[in-house]
């Protein structure tokens, strides 16, 4: 049998669509009401509140507990300050990515970890002789994400944390109304968002204050294809759809490396030693060979294509997430794989991975496109990732 | 005169029709000989109780060459492999475990158990897939004889090189363990959970008189994930009808295809004609003539009974001597008047459409082996249970049910020998094993057939019960099996071949010796 999630007591209701999809064995909403749309807009114009307790979670404590984090992930973790979350991806020994998530800091030897993918047997394997107390606490910790411009606004009123001193990428203890949870600056939005850790025995009481508390400000519960499409345009990759982890790939080409995935900014090779170090010391010293790009489709050109076909632009409103074949000069130069219509910018954009000589933003290419069951190849550009990068992100 | 047939095939086991269908396909004229008066050999369905079909013996279809099915167009003529969604593993503490087809719900059930096994259970797989993928051209390959001196033997083990090299050092050390670890050791490496170590080592020892402790029984855990490679083509499964419907696929092709199929017609002896095989005589006398005789009868019975030890060279009627058979595992199969219900996981469900196995630990399959190997039967035997009519109702009456339980151990060779009595007690120790687990076994059961070894041997020829043909283990495997330098299913008599699976790649209702075998004919220009 599937999960469901701590909230399921709330969100099943709401689901008009009976829409539900797999996450990480539990069951979510792809989208409450019947289409997405307005769920999407909430994220850009209000606020939403998506159910990401699927996530998987895991507790490290002890003395050890920073250099056994150090150890497996590319940031510098020791470093990291107090209420600090790092985005960090984790590799294999032959620095390959196996997953993506956070480690956030939340006293000097207690750091939460959160991911993807489940971890807790490469944690305690990678722990062996470390003084540290690793615990998997993804079913008792339900998490929320409230994202959008009026987020702040409206969680702000429910405790007397004061956040304009959370910063983006920190994390605090708060009291929501008479329930203790962390708070942290975070999403998959790139908007002005939080996300909300609570125990699972008090997660309907504080999806409620937020229902409650948010409704004059037009909260709105959000799926997962509003989500997909306000991360395509912030553009964060989504493991097995943009990247396939090193443990699931049947061939090493289907591994990537951080580098070749634009995360060479993660990959501190200063550090004394982390799994994947000596590969990823060897890799640098090269360009990589791929680089995971945004792409923008050339309206003009998508425009005459379907004209051609005596039709009107069709554009996708949910994302897409098969591999499509991106040309240069006649020839295949990489793959996108994901893309959708931004309804914020008026742009179709896709997230891309490209052979590194073409992956330079201005870059033209072609994106395969199927019009009338015909391939056809639309102008495409590289441009530079995020899409969409508001103020308020960061503010 | 001219010679009526082509090729004689003694035996209409699943490799015998098999290897008659690929000479029928290339034109050949062709007789299948039979001694039962139905075809199929250890793959045969039957109505042993009135209204309930039994699998008598080989019981699930999960290494069935993907290209045999394609080259005979086997469900064309009948064959449908129906899914074996799970394998639940009741335990003596109530509890259970079990594995799902759904990748999500085995999750959140190993993790129930332990969440470190959860997780190293999909990158076991994967890894057992990449061996298997890597291994798996062997089992389609005449095998190349490292010995020899033949320029073709060589240009085969290059290939095989390369390919072995091609494994990266990760997997190749992976294969260095596979071959020479005990299934238990190997699966020490991976696992803590008790019940899914166990569950995953039988299949390392299945047919085969070892323990899970044995060394070398890691590798055929490998052989059973072959079956799994082609998991796309949904090879894997329980034929509906039983494994009697995989035979009458295939001699239903072979008949398409021109060949001729006797039943009832019992072969005494290979006719040789200035050493060279020239046909067979059957027990009433007759003599049937062929250009070429192929044998699908284990590697003893067809040497040492059909043509004689004074026939052949001393050394390899010696080697025969002592290839390996020791039967090790028996069948109770059962007509039942309501579905058997598990204390932990009582009445219907999905569970009872999958595999059930009884092997709570790798101490109590370790323990079973060690009374086979001092001549007992297993008092706590390992079973590995099916529940066809749950899968595919024309098995039994509707409401009612047929259960096929696998048994291991039941040695060949138990201390005074089989008799009627011993039998018997070996299947009530089967049915108080189960009805541990399944408290209403034993009021529902209607009828109920128990098979030994010596009973495998008595009914279907296959010496000492040897499920495969003999033993699957390493010493017998590849260019060693049945005999070092005649791996490649000819024989020192000329114009006589061999086609059971007591040659590479050896059992499992595979049909790749049958084919093998067909195609080496082919290419001595038969």
């Amino acid at each position: 049998m599937l999960k469901t999630t701590p909230f399921h007591g709330r969100t099943a209701p709401l689901c008009a669509s009976h829409a539900w999809r797999r996450w990480a064995g539990y069951v979510v909403a792809s989208s409450y009401e019947l289409t997405h749309e307005r769920e999407y807009h909430a994220i850009r114009s209000a606020a939403a509140l998506f159910d990401i307790s699927p996530l998987h979670k895991y507790r490290v404590r002890g003395r050890d507990a920073a250099r056994l984090l150090d150890r497996v992930v590319t940031r510098d973790v020791a470093r990291a300050a107090l209420g600090q979350v790092l985005y960090t991806p984790w590799c294999d020994a032959a620095g390959k990515v196996l997953d993506d998530g956070t480690v956030a800091r939340l006293d000097e030897t207690s750091f939460r970890m959160t991911a993807a993918e489940p971890g807790l047997r490469w944690l305690q394997d990678n722990a062996l002789g470390l003084a540290v107390a690793i615990e998997d606490v993804s079913e008792s910790t339900a998490a929320l994400a409230l994202q959008g411009p009026a987020s702040r606004a409206i969680l702000q009123q429910l405790t007397d944390t004061d956040l304009a001193d959370l910063k983006y990428f920190r994390i605090t203890a708060a009291r929501l109304r008479e329930f203790w949870v962390t708070i942290s600056r975070t999403g998959y939005t790139g908007d002005l968002g939080y996300e909300i850790w609570v125990e699972a025995r008090h997660a309907e009481a504080v999806w409620d204050a937020l229902a409650t508390g948010g409704a004059p400000y037009g909260i709105t519960p959000a799926g997962m294809l509003a989500l997909d499409v306000a991360r395509i345009e912030a553009g964060l990759m989504l493991i097995d759809v943009d990247y396939v982890p090193a443990r699931k790939a049947l061939l090493e080409a289907q591994t990537s490396s951080p580098f070749e995935l634009d995360l060479a900014w993660t990959v501190n090779l200063a550090k004394e030693q982390f799994v994947g170090k000596r590969a990823l010391v060897r890799e640098a010293q090269r360009a990589p060979q791929w680089q995971f790009v945004g792409l923008e489709i050339d309206w003009d050109a998508l425009e005459r294509l379907y004209a051609e076909a005596g039709l009107a632009p069709q554009l996708p409103g949910v994302a897409w997430r098969t591999s499509t074949p991106a040309y240069a000069d006649g020839k295949q130069v990489g793959y996108a794989t994901s893309g959708c219509w931004s309804p914020l910018l008026k742009k179709y954009i896709a997230l891309a991975h490209l052979r590194s000589p073409w992956a330079a933003p201005g870059t033209l290419l072609e994106l395969e496109v199927t019009i009338e069951h015909r391939r056809r190849r639309a102008a495409a550009r590289v441009v530079k990732k995020p899409f969409f990068n508001p103020e308020r992100k960061r503010a | 005169m001219r010679t009526p047939y082509d090729a004689i095939i003694i035996g209409g086991g699943h490799n015998g029709l098999t290897c008659a269908a690929y000479l029928a396909r290339a034109g050949r004229r062709v007789l299948v000989l039979e001694r039962r008066e139905c075809v199929g050999g250890a793959a045969v369905s039957e109505q042993v109780f009135p209204g309930f079909t039994f699998s008598v013996f080989s019981y699930v279809v999960s290494l069935l060459r993907p290209e045999i099915i394609r080259d005979l167009d086997l469900p064309r003529h009948g064959l449908h492999i129906l899914p074996l969604e799970s394998t639940l593993t009741p335990l003596p503490n109530g509890d259970y475990l079990a594995q799902w087809d759904d990748h999500d719900q085995n999750r959140h059930e190993l993790a129930r158990h332990s969440l470190r096994d959860a997780e190293a259970y999909d990158e076991f797989g994967r890894l057992m897939h990449q061996m298997s993928r890597a291994v798996k051209p062997l089992l389609g390959l005449i095998p190349p004889d490292p010995a020899s001196l033949n320029p073709r033997d060589w240009f085969e083990l290059a290939r095989l090189g390369s390919h072995l090299r091609g494994l990266g050092a990760t997997r190749f050390h992976a294969l260095h363990k596979l071959l020479t670890m005990s299934s238990a050791d190997y699966l020490d490496e991976w696992f803590e959970t008790e019940a899914l170590k166990a569950t995953k080592s039988a299949s390392g020892i299945i047919g085969t008189l070892a323990g899970p402790r044995s060394p070398g029984t890691a590798y055929v855990l490998l052989h059973h994930y072959m079956g799994e490679i082609d998991g796309v083509f949904r090879a894997w499964g329980f034929a509906k009808g039983g494994n009697g419907s995989v035979s009458g696929a295939i001699a239903g092709a072979a008949r398409s295809f021109g060949a001729e199929i006797r039943t009832g017609a019992a072969v005494a002896h290979v006719l040789l004609d200035r050493g060279r095989a020239a046909g067979v005589v059957l027990e009433g006398g007759e003599e049937i003539r062929a250009k070429r005789v192929v044998s699908g009868a284990d590697p003893r019975r067809t040497f040492l009974e059909l043509v004689g030890a004074d026939h052949l060279p001393a050394e390899f009627a010696q080697a025969l001597e002592r290839f390996r058979f020791r039967g090790a595992s028996g069948k109770v199969n059962l007509a039942l008047g309501e579905l058997p219900s598990f204390t932990c996981l009582p009445g219907n469900g999905p569970h009872l459409r999958g595999a059930i196995s009884i092997s709570p630990s790798v101490d109590y399959l370790e323990r079973a082996f060690d009374e086979a190997k001092y001549g007992e039967f297993s008092t706590r035997p390992y079973l590995d249970i099916v529940i066809p009519s749950a899968i595919d109702p024309g098995m039994a009456p509707p409401g009612k049910h047929v259960m096929s339980i696998f048994v291991q151990y039941a040695p060949y060779h138990l201390n005074g020998g089989w008799t009627d009595a011993r039998r018997e007690a070996f299947g009530d120790a089967v049915i108080d094993t189960l009805a541990q687990y399944a408290p209403n076994l034993k009021s529902a059961i209607l009828h109920r057939q128990v098979i030994t070894p010596a009973d495998i041997e008595r009914t279907v020829g296959l010496t000492e019960g040897s499920i495969f043909q003999g033993e699957l283990t390493l010493q017998q495997m590849f260019w060693l099996r049945p005999v070092p330098g005649w791996a490649k299913y000819r024989t020192p008599i000329r114009r006589l071949y061999q086609c059971g699976a007591g040659t590479h790649p050896g059992g499992g209702v595979m049909g790749a010796s049958g084919r093998n075998a067909a195609l080496a004919m082919l290419e001595d220009g038969a």
